[in-house]
């Protein structure tokens, strides 16, 4: 014991401070903040994405047309390779070495303890020569992985197809996608992506510091099965969708036909087509380039989204409208001498006399042209605006220049001209009914989907309405009836004013324009229209509905460069109704086989190319001329938007041609 | 017991023992526990850490007791060839082919068979040792400037020899034996100038512009100067200090800017939350923080911690071996192993104060010191707020020199001290 004794307290009480500081900072970590025991969780507990089977679509009957087909991933855990026949391995994946250095590399460089792809989308029956030898080469894997197959590779553009997400996508989902996860991108793959893609499930499971998976969390207690997606019935028959499509191969064109009687869509046909199953798995990508480069577009969903001039195919309607004001009478008759006053437009033949049944069976203009102006001059001649305004409106209730609401994306509303429109191109009041005649035969700056004019025979074929065209017919088990599929939508017209029209529909088939497509023992009513087509042969329109008495199939079929409706699209029409209501073809097969292996499809460099062509040069122009004119203080005039008649967009550059 | 004195187990401090041999056992199974994996392979499997620890741990123990079974003159007389033999061994690890260099530090020297010793670990106990021996001799007083250069460089001298490992966490420790020679009769202005230099080395690395630590210091010093200016001595010994301080504050932000490696930087500059860096060197702390944070009040329970158990926290069983108690255990546990090493050093102080011998005494110091310094230090390493300096934490961490270190420091100073009353006899 020396003097400094005392000191132990000093050096005691120093050690009971930095002990307690010690203590206070653990109580600190430990108790009072959270954060710790939060990033603890974090750290090992990995939520991974179970994905559920997405839903099949079947057709009307229950044929399949999409399911899904099991695919092969090879995987493989660096860490978990024993050294093997690499050469060996390589042959059974067909693969070379080099090519097998680089990807092991790469799933290396990725995690050596996490499964990495090695080879992607291996078939079944490729598979199955690499399962049985897959155990000799450790630390590889095959995980299974669902992907979309079309059995009959038939409806590409009405089923559509699904991709991965963008980025925009994830943005607007809310958390519900993520990167990687598929979507669909068009189609019904798109408008039935809710139902179609089911409920991705969770599993919970906890990882080390290499993010291997040791256990699941807690004995799976917050995990979360996937749940499938719903089987989807369509309304769509594929016996009449594959005819269709067969029938159209080589053309450019589209097929729509609906079931009156409910508004299911039957057939939707787009030609050209492709197989969709070019849309799925390894070579997706290379096929998606190459199609989004065919100038034929594929991609692009005619029934839906191409425009045409309705032709004469649009008569029975203006015929319609003079019947409810009550300007024509079934019997009203015109004479026609082969042209409308002696000028435009002209008919094929002189008619003579005809009355409405036999004007709409042999497409005489000069009739409907007499029609057609008393319709506008109703209220003078002066009063032309307001009585083609109240006559739009009409026609507009035939759902023309309006969206149907088809539940598919991306629907076209086609295009109807207005008062407006003529105001500008002819000054106001300086038009008559001359100005517009084109319209009286469905030509002019009018133009209609193939879905409209499908839809304009389901309304003639129900005497008055329409029911929205829709595709889908059952989720699962339950029968959809969405009130908005069942609600009757009247276009104005009462039923007593149908008759003689339908007559005249009747006897285009049976004696007019269209008497060579005659479907034995079927009463088809139907109408012809050639459409004028400013860069090559007319379009070819057929629209009808059948049988006549209670009907069963409204259809419009357009075959572009087929010239006159009863050449091509007529046919065609005939063949799906057959098929559709009697499940064979009667007819001689020559026939048949020659409208089948006919091919109408376009110079691909003059009929597109060059309408895309002139439409970026004309907006090019446009914009240097803009910028010339903002340069000059000059102020711009208004460039309204082309009305889309294709005539104006090879009109316009040839003119402005001449004036530099 | 008829006879007490020919015990040799008489006046054993039965207390210090049983904290022994507690924080042996917690060690042992929270080693256990943080060895990666489920533990599936047995207990007295020796190729894991549980497995090697209970061998360790069954020659530890029959050392402690063979050490009690020893002359107390014979341990005294052998303090000066056990501070030879050591500084042979911390020599002979430098040597490259000899030493094993693990972690970047030339620190061990293999013994085979999967086991190796660790010099600096038993510098520890020969450098108490020597220094015990010296100063408990006559006529030998800290005051004077001689013997305190001695004292000094009986401590310096491993320290330098370890450095040159380079292990600064073992160099670091011997600092810790600044306790031992206040307690001898050091004046007491090194250590508030040790606690002064700590606190201005955190704020001169903390603070951008040092000149306002200057001014603050200068302040500080002008308002004791104002309040005693009476006492010439003090305000004599405030200015000398403040001048130490200046240029302590000007050499740490020299040595921080010129000297220490980037990685040291980095190290100091988490502790001090300058930089995060979670994913890189800040890694192992922010980890351990979050092992031991989420422990809460109770812990996860025995085997539950999902942080040790998945390897998240590095060198769980050795350094970081206090990340595995906080989380299973919680603060209820860490507090008991907190507890139980405030309590073994107070014993331990309690013990030095009882002895007659200065040399016990001052070995006392020494051993509790040592084993302070290592709990702070580790500890405080975990939670953050030490930099990471890689020492074990006695008898709890994995490892074979540590644990027969701190078993023979302690033993030894059992055994001195159950003989308090034979140096009379002798």
């Amino acid at each position: 014991m020396n003097s400094f004794f005392v000191r132990r307290y000093v050096i005691a009480d120093i050690f009971i401070t930095i002990i307690l500081l010690l203590a206070a900072k653990l109580f600190y970590i430990q108790i009072i903040d959270d954060q710790y025991s939060l990033t603890a969780t974090k750290n090992v507990l990995r939520p991974i994405k179970q994905y559920p089977a997405r839903g099949p679509i079947l057709d009307r009957n229950g044929k399949v047309l999409v399911q899904n087909e099991v695919f092969y991933d090879i995987t493989v855990i660096p860490k978990q390779v024993k050294p093997f026949d690499t050469l060996e391995f390589c042959k059974l994946l067909n693969i070379d070495k080099t090519e097998f250095d680089k990807r092991f590399e790469k799933a290396i460089k990725y995690s050596p303890y996490l499964s990495s792809p090695f080879e992607k989308q291996l078939s079944a029956q490729a598979f199955a020569s690499i399962q049985e030898r897959l155990s000799e080469f450790p630390g590889f894997f095959a995980t299974p992985r669902y992907l979309r197959t079309y059995p009959d590779s038939t409806a590409a553009q009405f089923l559509g197809y699904i991709g991965e997400v963008t980025q925009r996508d994830i943005d607007h989902s809310a958390g519900r996608y993520k990167p990687g996860d598929y979507i669909g991108v068009t189609g019904v793959e798109k408008a039935y992506e809710d139902v179609l893609k089911g409920t991705v499930g969770v599993k919970n499971v906890i990882v080390n510091s290499h993010n291997v998976v040791q256990d699941s969390y807690e004995n799976g207690r917050f995990d979360t099965a996937a749940r499938a997606g719903e089987r989807l019935t369509s309304s769509l028959d594929i016996r009449i969708q594959k005819l269709g499509e067969e029938l159209m191969h080589n053309k450019v064109g589209s097929i729509v036909a609906i079931e009156p009687s409910t508004g299911e869509i039957l057939a939707f046909v787009s030609s050209p087509t492709y197989d969709p199953n070019l849309m799925v798995g390894r070579e997706r990508g290379n096929n998606a380039a190459k199609m989004y480069k065919d100038p034929y577009t594929p991609f692009l969903i005619r029934p839906i989204q191409a425009y045409y001039p309705p032709g004469s195919s649009f008569k029975p309607l203006n015929a319609l409208i003079a019947l409810q004001s009550g300007l024509i009478t079934p019997q009203t008759s015109y004479y026609c001498t082969g042209a409308y006053k002696g000028g435009l437009p002209r008919c094929d033949e002189p008619h003579g006399q005809s009355d409405l049944a036999r004007a709409i069976a042999v497409s005489c203009n000069t009739y409907f042209a007499s029609v057609f102006e008393r319709l506008m001059n109703v209220n003078g001649a002066r009063n032309i605006d307001t009585t083609f305004v109240d006559w739009r409106k009409k026609v507009s209730k035939f759902s023309f220049g309006e969206r149907l609401g088809i539940d598919l994306p991306n629907e076209g509303r086609g295009f109807m001209p207005t008062a407006a429109l003529y105001n500008k191109t002819f000054g106001v009041n300086h038009w008559r009914s001359n100005s517009i005649l084109s319209l009286a035969i469905g030509q002019g700056e009018l133009e209609a989907t193939p879905l409209q004019m499908a839809n304009i025979e389901c309304t003639i074929a129900n005497h008055g309405f329409y029911y929205r065209p829709h595709l889908i017919k059952a989720i699962g088990e339950r029968k959809i009836t969405k009130e908005e599929y069942t609600q009757r939508n009247y276009v104005g017209i009462d039923g007593q004013y149908f008759e003689p029209v339908i007559d005249g529909m009747q006897q285009v088939v049976e004696t007019g324009t269209a008497r060579s497509s005659q479907i034995p023992g079927i009463i088809m009513c139907g109408k012809t229209g050639t459409a004028q087509n400013p860069h090559g042969k007319n379009h070819s329109i057929f629209v009808a509905f059948a049988p006549r008495e209670n009907p069963k199939i409204a259809i419009a079929v357009i075959v572009e460069n087929g010239g006159q409706g009863a050449w091509y699209a007529a046919p065609i029409a005939s063949y799906i109704v057959e098929k559709y209501l009697t499940d064979t073809i009667r007819r001689p097969m020559d026939e048949f086989n020659r409208i089948k292996d006919a091919d109408l499809m376009p110079d691909p460099t003059f009929y597109y190319s060059q309408i895309k062509k002139e439409a970026a040069r004309d907006s090019i122009r446009k914009a240097k001329a803009d910028s010339l004119r903002k340069k000059q203080g000059i102020k711009s005039v208004s460039t309204k938007k082309n009305n889309g008649n294709k005539l104006a967009y090879v009109a316009t550059p040839v003119k402005r041609r001449e004036h530099e | 017991m008829s006879n007490p004195q020919r015990s040799f187990f008489f006046n054993v401090d039965w207390i210090s023992v049983f904290i022994y041999l507690a924080l042996c056992t917690i060690g042992w199974f929270n080693i256990h526990s943080a060895a990666p994996g489920t533990g599936n392979l047995g207990i007295f499997n020796t190729s894991t850490d549980y497995g090697k620890q209970l061998i360790y741990l069954s020659i530890a123990v029959p050392v402690g007791i063979v050490i009690l079974l020893l002359e107390s003159r014979f341990i005294t007389a052998l303090s000066v060839p056990i501070y030879v033999v050591t500084t042979f061994l911390l020599l002979l690890v430098l040597i490259p082919h000899i030493g094993r260099n693990v972690g970047g530090n030339q620190a061990w020297i293999t013994l085979g068979g999967g086991f190796r010793l660790q010099p600096s670990e038993f510098a520890k106990f020969s450098t108490i040792l020597l220094l015990a021996r010296y100063l408990s001799g006559t006529n030998i007083k800290v005051t004077e400037l001689k013997s305190f250069l001695i004292a000094a460089g009986i401590i310096a001298f491993p320290m330098l020899l370890i450095m040159l490992q380079p292990d600064a966490g073992s160099t670091l420790v011997f600092s810790a034996l600044i306790f031992v020679l206040y307690r001898e009769g050091l004046s007491p202005y090194f250590l508030i100038l040790e606690g002064l230099f700590i606190t201005l080395f955190v704020l001169t690395l903390k603070v951008e512009n040092h000149w306002y630590i200057i001014g603050a210091l200068a302040a500080i010093a002008a308002i004791i100067v104002f309040l005693f200016k009476r006492n010439k001595k003090l305000v004599s010994n405030v200015l000398i200090g403040l001048c130490i301080c200046i240029a302590f504050v000007f050499s740490v932000k020299f040595l921080y800017n010129h000297v220490l490696q980037p990685h040291q930087k980095v190290r100091i500059d988490i502790v001090l939350g300058i930089t995060s860096d979670l994913k890189g060197k800040g890694y192992n702390v922010n980890q351990s923080k979050i092992a031991i944070g989420s422990g809460k009040l109770w812990g996860k329970g025995y085997m539950q911690g999902t942080q040790t158990k998945y390897s998240f926290v590095p060198e769980q069983s050795t350094d970081f071996i206090f990340c595995t108690v906080g989380e299973e255990w919680g603060f209820a546990g860490s507090m008991v192993v907190l507890g139980l090493y405030l309590f073994l050093v107070l014993r331990i102080i309690r013990i030095a104060e009882r002895q007659r011998s200065p040399f016990t005494r001052i070995y006392a110091y020494g051993v509790a010191s040592v084993i302070f310094f290592h709990v702070v230090i580790n500890i405080g390493m975990t939670i953050g707020i030490v930099p990471s300096i890689g020492i074990p934490l006695p008898f709890i961490s994995y490892g074979g020199s540590s644990l027969l270190n701190f078993t023979i420091l302690l033993f030894v100073l059992l055994k001195l001290d159950s003989n308090r009353m034979g140096i009379i006899y002798a």
